[in-house]
Parts: structure tokens; sequence; C-alpha cells
């Protein structure tokens, strides 16, 4: 009896020991690649990396203002797709009465969130580029909204759900149409929650690589039409990272850094308001 | 990644809130408190169908309080019902999506389905001057650099998220989760370049010698040391689902009622004991689904994995090979397509890889979802 107590009190030991060592274990390449990104990346940005076009292969120098400003262009375009999309579908499956739909919507939803970001490229790249036979923003924007919108529409939906009901009850109670109940009171009790959504859904699809390459293909200059191939901050680091020049590995640790700070705001900024919105409710 | 977060209608954080004798820390406090409930939270140990049977009990009375505050929402007025419309035109939108990705992919893809049919899938050759394309290589290099991966991921990130919901001081849970998030966040390129950069010299330099070394003479190991192929691919790979698996696995063991740790605690049984009798038992199909979902993120990579894997079209078993994968091999060739055929075949592989996931992705959401609605309730 009193082996089988020490057995067990070792077991106990060693298995919280191993625990211990696996995040460990899992905290080295996740830190090397933190610390990688932050040293070598932070050491790079320059003013000129956010202000200069690319200079021509083996020259110093440059940067990827061109590339910076397609990334905008396309996230914003991207926006105009997957946010009608997600927002919408989210207020509908918070406050659908049609339980069977519903959860096929958001059974479908989840699906797509897991779909592989380069089938997306593919998809956009067969119903826009082969169409007009030139690589494009709006290809892009096609591309990123389809892997956009899983995303706010889940998140939309759990930040409806948040708001009290007592408080749509109120309106309704003052004889509001149901429609202006929830445009009126809820969307505006919800509006932390819903920037939160499409901060997550921005996040997502920032540094999307693949489907762009299909789509937008990159471009050296600035990006002056929606109808040709124009620069991605993703596609010119991959770029980058492929060539032999360290100076262009410099440049492509710098988009590293650039990218990974966009997310981790994104994360960062969602997570706070989340926080505020869900106390606000829990205290009213 | 944040789409990944499951179905649980109270965020996870709001656990670590809970008094710790509510939480079940102190066993003498929790058996105290939760006196009640020690018995059928026993019970479910040895009898699942007692244990369905209670979580069906629970969800009972949970249904009527969560329904009734959110009556059917059935406008009159005209203003009503054009919302409704809008909105539900929106959902339905979202599966017109799903039906539109595989149907244009299906489109696009007929002339190689039509072309090589069902030989596609098991054609050996990729050969762009005779027109001849077989998915095989692409298809084992996925299956084989994916498995791999989530052979090295799945034991690290189930101790993480052990370590997270079991054993954490509490003051550090809720914030170690949120690093973990973010790291699933982390776009793949950023992953990539890393690899390539950083990882490729190190397995070149410091772990290829020595394995061909010892275990040259084995088919598993043979090859040169390059430092790029499936080996450093398959390595990468699991180092970008772990967080997936671990933040997936923590929400699913963050949901086991605490009933069930308080019983096996109030039983003298130590943390570890508790861990793997209690808790991962119960959350076993959650656990299972975080896998299989991990397992669809590995499958679907692309950037970083056709940064390191060398992409040579051809299926092998030593791990210090070049390969490729289905994802790899359409971003390498998909630009410089030049014949129709080619194409459309680079296309059926993207449909190859939309139905495999589909299918990953769809088991993993059911198994997740069936266990944390049911802790939910």
């Amino acid at each position: 009896m009193l082996k089988g107590y020490l057995a067990r009190k070792w077991t106990n030991l060693i298995g919280n020991g191993l625990a211990l060592l696996c995040v460990i274990a899992a905290i080295i390449p996740l830190g090397a690649m933190l610390f990688y990104v932050l040293q070598q990346g932070g050491s790079s940005l320059d003013l000129n990396f956010f202000t200069q076009l690319p200079k021509p292969e083996g020259e110093t120098g440059g940067g990827m203002a061109g590339d910076i400003l397609g990334t905008l262009l396309l996230i914003g375009l991207a926006s105009c797709i997957g946010l009608p999309i997600g927002i919408l579908g989210g207020i509908y499956l918070a406050r659908s009465s049609n339980l069977g739909f519903s959860r096929m919507v958001r059974f479908v939803t989840d699906v797509i969130a897991g779909t592989p970001s380069i089938v997306a490229g593919v998809v956009a790249y067969a119903l826009v580029v082969i169409p007009t036979g030139t690589f494009s923003a709006k290809a892009g924007a096609v591309a990123l909204g389809i892997l956009m919108f899983p995303t706010v529409t889940r998140a939309t939906e759990e930040t409806i759900k948040l708001v009290p009901p007592s408080i749509r009850e109120a309106a309704l109670a003052l004889g509001v149409p149901e429609w202006k109940a929830m445009v009126r009171v809820i969307l505006p009790a919800a509006t932390n929650g819903i920037v939160t959504a499409i901060m997550l859904g921005i996040a997502r699809v920032a540094g999307e690589t693949a489907p762009l390459y299909l789509t937008v293909l990159g471009s050296s200059t600035f990006p002056n039409t929606l109808n040709g191939p124009i620069g991605a901050l993703p596609v010119e680091i991959w770029h980058y990272a492929q060539s032999p020049y360290p100076d262009l590995h410099r440049q492509a640790w710098a988009g590293a850094f650039v990218l990974f700070s966009i997310i981790v705001i994104l994360n960062l900024a969602a997570r706070v308001l989340t926080f505020r919105l869900s106390n606000r409710v829990s205290a009213g | 990644m944040e789409t990944e977060r499951i179905d649980a209608a109270p965020a996870p954080e709001d656990r670590a809130d809970l008094d710790p004798a509510e939480r079940g820390d102190s066993p003498i406090e929790a058996a105290a408190l939760t006196g009640i409930t020690v018995t059928p939270g026993l019970r479910p140990l040895a009898a699942p169908e007692h244990r369905e049977a209670v979580a069906r009990e629970r969800r009972a009375e949970a249904r009527p309080a969560r329904r009734e505050p959110r009556p059917p929402a059935s406008g009159s007025g005209l203003g009503d019902r054009l919302f409704d419309t809008v909105t539900a035109a929106f959902a339905g939108l979202i599966l017109v999506i799903l039906a539109g990705l595989l149907l244009i992919l299906v489109l696009q893809a007929r002339e190689a389905i039509q072309h090589f049919g069902l030989g596609f899938l098991t054609g050996q050759t990729w050969d762009v001057n005779t027109n001849l394309f077989g998915a095989a290589p692409a298809i084992e290099g996925t299956l084989y650099t994916s498995l791999l991966a989530l052979l090295l991921a799945t034991p690290v990130g189930l101790m993480v998220s052990m370590f997270l919901t079991e054993m954490a001081p509490r003051s550090i849970r809720a914030s170690l989760g949120f690093v973990v998030e973010l790291l699933a966040a982390v776009p793949s390129i950023v992953y990539g370049l890393w690899a390539l950069i950083v990882l490729v010299p190190l397995v070149r330099d410091y772990i290829q010698p020595p394995l061909l070394d010892h275990f040259g003479a084995t088919p598993f190991f043979s090859g040169y040391p390059l430092g790029l192929g499936v080996f450093t691919a398959a390595l990468i790979l699991s180092i970008m689902i772990l967080p997936t698996v671990a933040s997936i696995s923590r929400d699913v063991m963050l949901a086991v009622p605490n009933s069930q740790r308080d019983a096996m605690l109030a039983l003298g049984a130590t943390r570890w004991e508790t861990t793997w009798k209690a808790v991962i038992p119960y959350a076993r199909s959650g656990i299972v689904g975080a896998v299989v979902l991990a397992l669809g993120r590995a499958v679907g990579e692309t950037m970083a994995v056709q940064m390191v894997i060398g992409n040579t079209y051809a299926a092998n078993w030593s791990v210090f090979n070049t390969g490729t994968t289905l994802p790899a091999t359409i971003v390498t060739q998909f630009p410089e397509a030049t014949t129709p055929l080619h194409e459309a075949s680079l296309i059926e592989l993207a449909l190859i890889l939309m139905v495999v996931t589909l299918i990953l992705n769809a088991v993993a959401r059911l198994l997740v979802w069936r266990m944390t609605t049911k802790a939910v309730a």
C-alpha cells in the first residue's frame, strides 16, 4: 500500500515535470522565431522601408512602400466583400429562430474557415483572373474576402449574443419595431464587439501569401490600378526570402516584423475591446 | 487563430475567476462544497451512458433558461420583414459560397478530370512537356509531412494544454493562453521565412549529420544533409500547428465540468491521475477534434512548406529527401502554367485539397461541438 502510494506520488511528479518540459520544448522554437523576427526585423527597419520602392536586384537600399500600400488597398477591398457577409450573417445567426438552418450556416461557416487559403486563391483566379485575362487587385480582394468572412461572422454572432436581452426587450416594450431595436439599440451596445470582429477578420487575412501570389502576382511599383498586378507585403517577403542577397533578406525580416506587428496589435486591441464589452455587460 | 475558436458560449477565462474551492484546487474544500455532486460525478467514470444521461439532463434544465429571453424574431411590419429577409439572404449566401467554391473548382478542373479520370489520383508522373499529370506524389507528400508533423505536435500540444488548464498557477493561465492563441495567428509566411533562413541551416549542420551517421542505412534517414526536405517541412509544420492543438484542446479541457475533477480529487487522486483518468477521458472526443483540425491546417499549409521542402515532384520514404505537397505544387507552378491541361490539373489538385480538408473540418467540428455543447449545457 505504501509502495503504491510512493509510486503514485512519483508518477505525479514525473508527469507534471514532463508537462512542464513540453511547455519549454514548445516555447523554444516559437520563442526563437519571435526573437528573430523582433531582432532581425526591428534592426532592419528604417524610414526607407516605408517610403521607397524596391531597388533593382543586387543593389542595396530601397523599401516596400508599394507593397505596403498594396496590402492596405487589398485589405480595404476585401473588407468590402468580407464584412457585409460576415456582419449580416452574424446578425442572422445571433437572432435566428430557425434552429436547423442557422446550425447549418454555422457549420458551413466553420468549415469554410478551415479551407486552405490556397484554395481561395485558385477559386478567385478561376472567377476573376481567367475571365478578365489579367492578374488584378480585384481578384486578390475576392480571395481575401472569402477568407475573411467566417471569422467576422462567428465573432459578430458571439458579440450580439453577449448583449443582455433586457436591453432588446426594453426597446420592444416601447413599441419600437424589431429591426429598429437591432439597428439603434443592440448594435450600438455591441459596437466594441463588432469592431473586434472586424479587426480579427483583418488580422486573419493580412498575412496571407499564397492566394495573393495566384491573384495579384506582385509588382515593384506603387499600386495604380485595380485591373492589373499590384504588390503585396507578404508576397514580397516571400520573393525576398528566396533571393540570394543578404540585403533582401534584411528587408524580408523587416517586412515580417511589420506584418507581425500589425497582427499582434489587431489581436491585442480585439482582446482589450472584448474584455471591456464583457465587463460592461456583466456589470449591467 | 481566432477563427478556430470553438462554440463555447462562456469565455473560458470566466472559469479562471471562479472561487478556488469551486475550481477544485483544494480537494478537501471542494469535496465539502460539492458533496452532492461527488456521487453523480463519480459514476460517469465507470458508466459512459450514465454520463450522457447526466449531460442530457443538464441540457434540458439549461434550455428553457437560455431560450426564454430570446423569443423567435418574428417582426410583423414591413421593416422587420425586410430586415429578416436581408440578414437571412446573407446567411444563405454563406451556403452558396461553399457550393460555389466546389462548383468552380470542378468546372475549371473538368478538362483534367475528363482526360485522366481516376488515374489522376494514382499517376506518378508530372510532366509538362508530354502533358502527363498524376497527383500521387503530391498526395503522398502531403500526407507524409502532415502526419509526421502531427506525430511531433500532438503529444507536446496536449501536454501544453494540460499544463495550461490543470497545472499552471491561475495568475499565468489566461495570459499564457492568450500567447498560445496569438501564435496560432502568426502568418505562415513569417514561419516560412524563419524556417528558410534559420531552421534549414540548423537542420543541415546539426541534426542531419548525426542522424545520417547512425541511421543512414535505414530507408527513412538516407540521403544527403541538404537542410531542405520533408524532415524540415514536417518540423516547421509541427511548430505551426502546435498552437492550434494546444489552444483548442485547452478550450475543450476547460469545458470539462469541475465535478469530474472534484470527484477524483476527493478520492485522494493526484493531479496527474485526475487529469488522465477524469479530464482527458471526458474531453476525449474534443481532443480528437482538435487534432483533426490541426491535421486540416497542416494539409492546407502552403508557404512555409513550399519554402523548405525543396519542391521535387517525387514521393520518397526518406525524410531527408526533397519532396512536394499539394499546396506547394500549386503555388510553385500555377502562375507559370503553360497549357490548359496543366492549369486544369493544378486546379484539380486544389479540388482534392478542398475535399480532403472539407471532410477533416466537418469531422473535427462535429467532435469539438459535441464536446463543448455538452459541457456548456
